[in-house]
């Protein structure tokens, strides 16, 4: 698969007065055509800051793309005008965020919205953009959609105001799609139904699909391969079944081993990982999991910025920061 | 077989131990007045419709359902924060309903909250010392030098360093303020503590700290808990046994593992094929139930069976007008008796 998306060297930070975020420091990725990547993390690691360097919407001040590169089928997507970049959002690269309700305009109804949103990219005319908007939420499962259209947000349930969101992101058949926890305010059946409809759209029209998500469970479902941020940095990427068969950082094993699963059968006590993620007002020298990592007190791991790990291929596709404690020693 | 009955019949013999709460067909509805004079009731929100379960001294009882489905405002009608308005609820051998005043408030002291917003449920301008002590001197438990060996005490229980005590809650990490929380329910020695989804705004790595700690502190004060969650694998975890609830129902209610491996309503299977698995290859060969539509407005339920709107099987479905009633299947596994969402 060729690639569409390559992020090199990205740094995105906040000035603020309490000191600089790094919220970004130095990650590299890449997602191939039609594939799904996600992205886990816990709150505060730098993942909807990755997300929204991508699509350059850093809110500056405070803050800034401060080094690195961003390639998007063979554009440098931090040199592109302003105006260009407008075309691409929401045409080539499509978003969902977490709330639908804040990215849809109160005042007009779904169909306005939708047939807004075709006529830009599509230059479709009114009648044109009518029937598709039908087609758009018959398409998602929304019932009724000659009527429905007439209706305003609020006349809709959180889960079919993301549904929209699906149709109107997905109507200019996207090459990338951004999904930034898409249904972590929605209840689980509904988080299904969302999650399943974005998959089978996805595949159908090929668009690779970047996930960011908190849920493991929703990961293991539904992504080809996984990038495990801490404290700013990808700490191990790998494909699913690496990262969640045979996960290698300290971080990404104890995330494993703390959540609780269905299919336990016996009553084992949960892992846990003590204390809490740093803050990205320090620059972090040396290993970022260091303050947590069981081993610190055996690990003799460098604190200087000059021995920041890197990232490692142990097998193939599978990369894992190299801190020696944090490493599993096989 | 046996049905169990809104208002005699007990849980089964499955699991023997002391029955320390009987809440039998609860109803908790609140009124929807309009008017511009007088207040006239248009409607009801049913946000409780008619629950009987048993708790038993020392277990966990899981709560699971999607929200609005009532379970907060079943835990709070326990507490009697809000007056059933039907049915009854059994502490310890005292009817709760019937209690007003010093007898209802000597009560509350033995039950407690845990809520799940470590954020808005501590009061921002009260000290740690402030909000932990705050039970003890309403209850007028442990006075003077006491007090403060207390905070010590529940300070150190709940894994919070004593010397925190001055601190306000925005000094602390969400897991922190969960613990105060925790810190607080615990000072007035509870017997049964209602943990309203009291990990669900945290981190998955600092939801395992606060569900070991809950676990903990359970065996070590011999704690009783109904523990509310939407998240079905953390309430699988740490629950003895688990009701599902829909639209102000118990749909179904059995052990934990039995629930897992038995699912017997629709409700409960589509729950469970819902929540996916940290594994990919469990997760390919994995059933996958997707429901249609909605939960409806508890304003205005469907007649009978309340799943039926989105029950996969409504074209076929013959089920009738009248309301289904828990269901013995196997020894202590309760099914609400609908004949198309139960799979026989
Ligand atoms: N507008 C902003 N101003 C200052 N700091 C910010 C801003 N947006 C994000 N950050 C900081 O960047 C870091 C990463 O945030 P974010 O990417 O939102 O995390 P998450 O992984 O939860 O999506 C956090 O420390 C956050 O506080
Ligand atoms: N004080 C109240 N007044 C009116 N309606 C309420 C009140 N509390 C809860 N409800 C309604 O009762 C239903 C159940 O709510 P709740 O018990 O909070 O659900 P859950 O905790 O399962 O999410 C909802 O429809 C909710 O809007
Ligand atoms: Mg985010
Ligand atoms: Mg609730």
């Amino acid at each position: 698969m060729a690639r569409l998306l390559e992020v090199e060297d990205l740094q995105t930070y906040f000035f603020t007065d309490e000191g600089t975020v790094r919220a970004v420091d130095g990650v590299s990725w890449g997602i191939d055509e039609g594939e799904t990547l996600a992205l886990v993390g816990e709150s505060g690691c730098g993942k909807s800051v990755t997300a929204m360097s991508i699509l350059r919407l850093i809110p500056n001040p405070p803050g800034r793309i401060v080094g690195g590169s961003i390639t998007f089928d063979g554009l440098d997507l931090l040199n592109v005008s302003d105006a260009e970049m407008r075309a691409i959002r929401g045409n080539r690269i499509a978003m969902i965020f977490q709330e639908p309700m804040t990215s849809l305009n109160p005042v007009l109804t779904i169909g306005q919205q939708i047939r807004e949103a075709v006529q830009l990219h599509l230059g479709m005319n009114d009648e044109e953009s009518t029937q598709k908007a039908i087609e758009l939420l018959t398409m998602v499962g929304i019932p009724e959609a000659e009527q429905r259209i007439q209706d305003y947000p609020h006349q809709f349930s959180g889960g079919m105001r993301q549904r929209v969101m699906i149709a109107m992101a997905l109507s200019c058949d996207p090459k990338l799609l951004i999904a930034d926890e898409p249904t972590t305010a929605l209840d689980v059946t509904i988080q299904a139904q969302i999650l399943e409809i974005m998959a089978n759209l996805s595949s159908e029209l090929g668009t690779a699909v970047l996930v960011i998500t908190h849920n493991l469970g929703v990961v293991a479902r539904y992504a080809d391969r996984v990038n495990v941020m801490y404290a700013g940095q990808i700490v191990e990427s790998g494909s699913a079944v690496d990262i969640f068969k045979n996960p290698q950082h300290a971080y990404t094993r104890g995330l494993m081993a703390s959540v609780p699963r269905l299919d336990d059968t016996e009553h084992t006590r949960l892992a846990t990982i003590e204390g809490q993620p740093p803050l990205l007002v320090q620059e972090i020298n040396g290993c970022a999991f260091r303050p947590r990592c069981t081993k610190v007190s055996g690990c003799n791991c460098s604190t200087t910025k000059e021995n920041n790990p890197k990232l490692v291929e142990i097998e193939p596709g599978h990369w894992v920061a190299d801190c020696p404690c944090c490493m599993t020693v096989n | 077989m046996t049905t169990q009955s809104a208002t005699t019949q007990g849980q089964s013999e499955a699991k023997t131990g002391e029955t320390l709460l009987s809440v039998r067909g609860m109803k908790m509805y609140f009124p929807v007045t309009s008017g511009l004079f007088v207040q006239r009731k248009v409607a009801d929100v049913r946000a409780v419709d008619g629950i009987s379960f048993d708790v038993k001294k020392g277990e966990t009882l899981g709560l699971v359902g999607e929200s609005g489905c009532g379970k907060s405002t079943t835990g709070r009608a326990i507490l009697q924060l809000h007056r059933p308005t039907e049915g009854s609820v059994n502490f310890d051998g005292t009817e709760l309903t019937e209690l007003k005043g010093a007898g209802l408030r000597r009560f509350r002291r033995r039950m407690q909250m845990i809520f799940q917003d470590p954020f808005s449920s501590l009061n921002p301008r009260m000290s740690v010392a402030q909000i932990i002590s705050e039970p003890l001197a309403i209850h007028g438990l442990y006075k003077g030098a006491e007090r403060r060996d207390r905070l010590d005490y529940i300070l150190n229980a709940v894994g919070l360093n004593p010397t925190y005590a001055r601190r306000y809650p925005h000094e602390f990490s969400g897991g922190q303020r969960q613990r105060i929380g925790i810190g607080r329910a615990l000072a007035v020695e509870p017997d049964f503590i209602v943990c309203d989804e009291p990990v669900s705004a945290l981190d998955v790595s600092i939801q395992a700290q606060v569900v070991n700690l809950l676990e903990d502190l359970q065996s070590q004060f011999d704690l009783t808990y109904l523990f509310i969650a939407h998240d079905l694998s953390v309430v699988k975890h740490i629950s003895d046994r688990i009701a599902v609830m829909y639209l102000g129902h118990i749909v179904e209610l059995a052990e934990a593992d039995e629930l897992y491996l038995n699912p017997t309503h629709a409700y409960t299977r589509a729950l469970l094929s819902a929540i996916p698995i940290p594994d990919p290859i469990v997760e390919r060969e994995r059933e996958r139930i997707i429901l249609e539509g909605d939960v409806p407005s508890p304003l205005n339920p469907p007649k009978g069976c309340v799943f039926r709107t989105r029950c996969t099987k409504k074209d076929q479905c013959k089920c009738s007008d009248t309301v289904p009633v828990l269901e013995e299947v196997e020894p202590g596994h309760w099914v609400a008796n609908c004949p198309c969402c139960m799979t026989k």
